[in-house]
């Protein structure tokens, strides 16, 4: 953009936004950026750069790295994380596809209420469910004291400080995450279609399977992916479950830099989890891209 | 429409009943039903007292809630003025221009990092010269600043997009200069984006716990952090009070936010 277009306002009929020119828009950038690389990106490089140090703060090259990748506590760790984001996501997916399906194309009096509720739920603190987890089925909760009255001998539940309770707890918490966008989606489908497979002798299974899912594809990426990425990063959920043996990631960060006040570790795995995340996180974006892209051409 | 088969839809609604009594219903009301319970060992509870809210309405437990509060409302104008400010940098740019993408970048990345990693991080870098934050109360509203910005900026920067770029021109062809322009034009216009953003913001910060556990002062404790230390102490019904106190309290915060959308005018 040359001099002249930014002081004569002139009527440009292409596009009106561009009457800056790039140093003046990366000048005004400069605040929110600045903020951002003194806080974010530069503690993650310090993170960086910890994790070749000792904890009296001298340095000792990669041993830092090569004694926490060797070590088996790490190892489980990544494993655990992956396969408690796979399984919760796996499970919200299911979940929410169902629950989605039915408040769209089964609709009742009260549909929109739930919905509404729905969307309040995702505002609440995150450890409500793992919180009314416990008080239900915990050692002494609920469900334990009235099996003991009734039937007494009858092993007691114990699942909610274990896999299971933290899987069931994400499942909860991030179900309302592939929801929302489930519901946008299908609400765009037009009724006629439905209607026409039905005439054509198509069953309710048919219809979802050939006429809503294909559909409803970029919004289930896009669902999977966010959730995947926000199960994996979860902590919450997990700390507030008090399960021992599901050591995650983040967890093990917690442990080793508060609990132990292991710092030169702490970096180690929050670096491993950094990369990790990102990963996971490119590879949304890159994904949602891509189909949101075949999606409009598909389209035209 | 799906279903015609009355049977076949009464089918799906039980199952659906069921699926979200256990989603939203149970926690909910269990901790509510907890938050009065003197005790509770049969089906429902037994003992009905107010102990339990009283305490998180007593001393301790009120400061914990003040300091949310405030934690969170700096936080949320902190994140949601610089989300806005960088949405407005963004969508004045050509769309793939690298201005509008780096910041599409940057600032959507701390909400990939885990929470954890994001205190660590803090607590790593300023508990040493050249700036010292660790135990101030400025390194808490920092790292909830940080997890909310990106919510923050997706929110306003979605609404910048939809906008009709023919009215802030409409506006500049007719004389009004840049900065009229943006506080009569195209603020006003984004308000409920703004405010949508806002709530957000405090909704999480109210509930964060993450990386306020890696850098919380002893004098500056959140709620959640308080409500953390009696679940793992095992006094679960006043940590279900004190969860109700502060979904009350979100909630009435939330309510009058939402407040200052009723006064514009969409259509």
């Amino acid at each position: 953009m040359s001099a002249e277009v930014l002081h004569k306002p002139a009527p440009e009929y292409e596009l009106p936004v561009r009457n800056s020119s790039p140093w003046r828009a990366w000048l005004w950038l400069a605040v929110p950026l600045l903020f951002v690389a003194a806080f974010f990106i530069y503690p993650l490089l310090q993170i960086g750069a910890q994790s070749f140090l000792d904890k009296s703060g001298a340095p000792v090259g990669l041993e830092n790295w090569r004694y926490e990748i060797a070590s088996p506590a790490v190892q489980t760790a990544v494993g655990t994380t992956v396969k408690i984001a796979g399984m919760s996501t796996l499970g919200a997916l299911i979940l929410g596809t169902f629950v989605a399906l039915a408040l769209s194309f089964v609709p009742f009096r009260g549909a929109g209420f739930i919905t509404r509720l729905i969307e309040t739920v995702v505002s609440f603190p995150s450890f409500l469910i793992p919180l009314a987890f416990s008080i239900l089925y915990g050692r002494t909760g609920v469900v334990n004291s009235v099996v003991e009255s009734l039937a007494p001998g009858v092993p007691p539940l114990n699942f909610v400080n274990d896999v299971p309770g933290v899987v069931l707890a994400e499942v909860a918490f991030y179900t309302p995450f592939v929801v929302r966008p489930l519901l946008a989606v299908f609400s765009l489908i037009p009724r006629e279609l439905i209607d026409v497979a039905a005439s054509l002798g198509s069953s309710p299974l048919a219809i979802v399977r050939t006429v809503i899912l294909p559909a409803a594809v970029p919004a289930l990426a896009a669902a999977a992916g966010l959730t995947f990425l926000l199960t994996m990063n979860e902590f919450g959920i997990i700390l507030f479950t008090g399960a021992k043996n599901v050591m995650t990631l983040p967890m093990l960060i917690y442990t080793r830099s508060i609990v132990t006040f292991d710092f030169p570790s702490a970096a180690v795995i929050a670096c491993l989890q950094v990369g990790l995340s990102l990963s996971v996180y490119c590879l949304y974006r890159w994904i949602t891209k891509k189909l949101s892209g075949a999606h409009h051409a598909a389209a035209r | 429409m799906l279903l015609h088969a009355k049977s076949a839809r009464f089918t799906i609604w039980a199952f659906l009943a069921a699926a979200l009594l256990l989603l939203v219903g149970a926690p909910l009301l269990v901790t509510f039903m907890a938050a009065f319970a003197g005790s509770w060992n049969g089906v429902l509870p037994s003992n009905p007292t107010l102990d339990h809210v009283g305490g998180a309405l007593a001393t301790d437990n009120l400061s914990s809630l003040m300091v949310s509060l405030q934690t969170a409302l700096f936080a949320s104008l902190l994140a949601v003025l610089l989300g806005t400010w960088a949405a407005l940098c963004a969508c004045s740019s050509p769309a793939n221009s690298a201005v509008s993408r780096v910041s599409d970048a940057v600032f959507h990345l701390p909400a990939a990092v885990p929470s954890v990693v994001v205190g660590l991080g803090l607590l790593t870098a300023f508990s040493k010269p050249p700036l010292l934050l660790n135990g101030t109360v400025a390194i808490v509203i920092l790292a909830q600043t940080l997890l909310v910005l990106a919510f923050a900026y997706s929110t306003v920067s979605a609404a910048t997009r939809d906008a009709d770029p023919l009215i802030p021109l409409a506006a500049a062809s007719l004389g009004a200069s840049r900065l009229r322009v943006l506080v009569t034009i195209r603020l006003p216009l984004l308000l409920p984006s703004i405010v949508a953003a806002a709530g957000l913001a405090v909704a999480l910060c109210m509930g964060e716990l993450g990386a306020t556990v890696m850098v919380y002062p002893a004098s500056w404790r959140t709620l959640p952090v308080t409500i953390f230390t009696l679940t793992d102490r095992g006094a679960l019904f006043d940590a279900a009070a004190n969860t109700l106190v502060l979904i009350a309290v979100t909630v009435t915060v939330l309510a009058v936010i939402a407040k200052f959308r009723g006064k514009t005018a969409v259509r």
